[in-house]
C-alpha cells in the first residue's frame, strides 16, 4: 500500500476539521445542558491533535499500538466523564462517528483517483470505528464498575450485627442467601463475637423467603464456626413453610437451638446468662 | 528443639500457642502434653490458640487428638481464643472438633473448666489442701 495520505490532510486543514467537527457535534447529538461547548470544544481540540500525532507516527490500522496510547488515555477519560453526566452509550460513540464526516468531506477533495479514496476512507473509517468501539468498552466498563461498588455496599448493608444485650448478639438476615452473602455474614458475625466477647448469638431467619440446602449448609457452617469459637449460636425466626422444608429436605437441626421467635431465642439467651427482666411495679 | 511450654495452674494446665504450629510442634505438644497430664494430675487442660492465624487440617485433627487423649486420663480440654479465620477454615474442611470444649477467651475458659470440674474436683482441691496442709506440718 502506497503512503497514506491522511496524515497531510489532517496537517493542512487541522482548523477547518475542527470547526466543522464541532458544527457537526453540536448539529447531530450533544443534547445542550450536559456538556458545556467550551468543554467540547476543548475535547474534540485535543482529539484532534493527538489523532494527527498518532496518525502521523504512520500506525494506521491498529489502535492498541504504543503511539495510540495518548490517545487511549484521553478517549478513556472522555467516556467516562460522559458516562458519570448520563450520557447514552450512542452519545459517547458518536463524539467519535462524527468526525467522519468533515473527515470524508476533506478526503474526497484531496484525493482525485477512485480507488486511492476508497482504500484511503476504509483506512479512516476503519480507524475511528475502532476509537468509537474503545469509547463504548470503557463507557460499559465504567457502569459496570458502578454496579459492582454498588452490590458490594449492599452486601455490606444487608448482615448488620446487632447488639441485643451484653453477651448477646442478633444476626437479622433479610433477602435470599447465597454463598457470597453468607459468608460475608459468617465473617462479620464471627469478627463480632471476638470484638463484643459475646456467647450467644443469634440468627435471625424471618426475613429469609425460602431455605434450600445450600442456604442450610451454610447456616450449619455458621453455627460450627461460632461454637469453634466458644460461642452458641441460636436459629430464630422460622417460619411454618421453611420449617416442614428443612424436614422435607432431612436436614439435621437437632444439634441447634433453634426457635420460632426472635423474642423466645432472646429469653433462652438472657436465661442462659442468668439475667432475668421483671416489669417494674406499677404506680 | 522449639517448644510450647505447658504451665500448671492448680488443677489446670495452661498452654498458650504463640508461634504458627507446624506439624513436628504439634506432635511434640501432643507428647509433652499427654506427658504432663500423667504426672501432675490434672483435670484440666486450657489451650489458649488466640496467637494462631492459620490451622491447617493436621493441626485441627492433632487439637482434636488432644481432647481425646485427656478425656481419656481423665482431663477436660478447652481450646479458646480461636480467630475467626481459623474458625471458618477448620468448618469448611469439616472438622468441626466435636467433644472439644471452647471459649471466647482465657477468662471465660478458666470459668467453664472450674464449673464443669466442680463437682468432680472438689473432692480433690479437698483431698489436695488436706495434704498440703499435712506437708506444712
Amino acid at each position: 500500500m502506497s503512503e497514506s495520505k491522511i496524515p497531510e490532510i489532517l496537517e493542512t486543514f487541522e482548523a477547518d476539521l475542527l470547526s466543522e467537527w464541532t458544527q457537526e457535534l453540536a448539529n447531530v447529538n450533544i443534547r445542550k445542558g450536559l456538556i458545556k461547548e467550551a468543554e467540547l470544544k476543548e475535547e474534540c481540540r485535543e482529539f484532534l491533535s493527538l489523532f494527527r500525532s498518532a496518525v502521523g507516527q504512520g500506525k494506521l490500522t491498529n489502535i492498541q499500538a504504543g503511539a495510540w496510547e495518548d490517545m487511549r488515555e484521553i478517549l478513556n477519560s472522555i467516556s467516562r466523564s460522559r458516562s458519570q453526566k448520563g450520557f447514552t452509550p450512542a452519545e459517547t460513540a458518536t463524539f467519535v462517528f462524527s468526525f467522519k464526516q468533515p473527515l470524508f468531506k476533506r478526503m474526497r477533495q484531496q484525493l482525485q483517483d477512485p480507488i486511492e479514496l476508497s482504500e484511503e476512507i476504509w483506512l479512516a473509517t476503519n480507524l475511528l470505528d475502532q476509537l468509537g468501539l474503545l469509547t463504548i468498552e470503557v463507557y460499559q466498563k465504567a457502569r459496570e464498575d458502578v454496579i459492582l461498588r454498588q452490590q458490594e455496599e449492599l452486601m455490606e448493608l444487608s448482615t448488620p450485627v446487632i447488639k441485643l444485650w451484653e453477651g448477646i448478639l442478633a444476626l437479622p438476615i433479610i433477602g435470599t442467601l447465597d454463598s457470597a452473602r453468607t459468608q460475608m455474614m459468617m465473617e462479620s458475625l464471627l469478627q463480632k463475637i471476638v470484638e463484643t466477647g459475646s456467647e450467644i448469638a443469634i440468627i435471625d431467619i424471618t426475613g429469609v423467603p425460602t431455605v434450600d440446602t445450600l442456604t442450610a449448609q451454610h447456616l450449619l457452617k455458621t453455627v460450627t464456626a461460632a461454637r469453634l469459637m466458644g460461642a452458641d449460636c441460636m436459629i430464630s425466626g422460622i417460619r411454618p413453610q421453611i420449617a416442614q422444608t428443612i424436614v422435607y429436605l432431612g436436614i439435621d437441626l437437632t444439634d441447634i437451638t433453634t426457635k420460632a421467635t426472635l423474642a423466645d431465642a432472646f429469653l433462652i439467651a438472657l436465661k442462659r446468662l442468668g439475667v432475668s427482666i421483671t416489669p417494674s411495679q406499677p404506680k | 528443639m522449639e517448644r510450647i511450654p505447658i504451665l500448671k495452674m492448680g488443677n489446670f494446665l495452661l498452654v498458650t500457642i504463640q508461634v504458627d504450629m507446624y506439624d513436628r510442634l504439634a506432635m511434640t505438644l501432643q507428647d509433652d502434653l499427654t506427658n504432663r497430664i500423667t504426672q501432675t494430675h490434672a483435670h484440666g487442660v486450657l489451650i489458649d490458640i488466640s496467637g494462631l492465624e492459620i490451622v491447617d487440617s493436621f493441626i485441627g485433627r492433632i487439637l482434636g487428638n488432644i481432647a481425646r487423649i485427656s478425656r481419656v486420663l481423665d482431663a477436660q480440654t478447652v481450646v479458646v481464643g480461636m480467630q475467626p479465620a481459623v474458625a471458618i477454615t477448620l468448618v469448611e474442611l469439616g472438622l468441626s472438633l466435636t467433644g472439644i470444649r471452647t471459649a471466647l477467651n482465657v477468662e471465660k475458659g478458666m470459668a467453664l473448666l472450674r464449673s464443669s470440674l466442680n463437682e468432680t474436683t472438689n473432692q480433690v482441691i479437698a483431698t489436695q489442701w488436706r495434704a498440703d496442709d499435712d506437708a506444712e506440718d
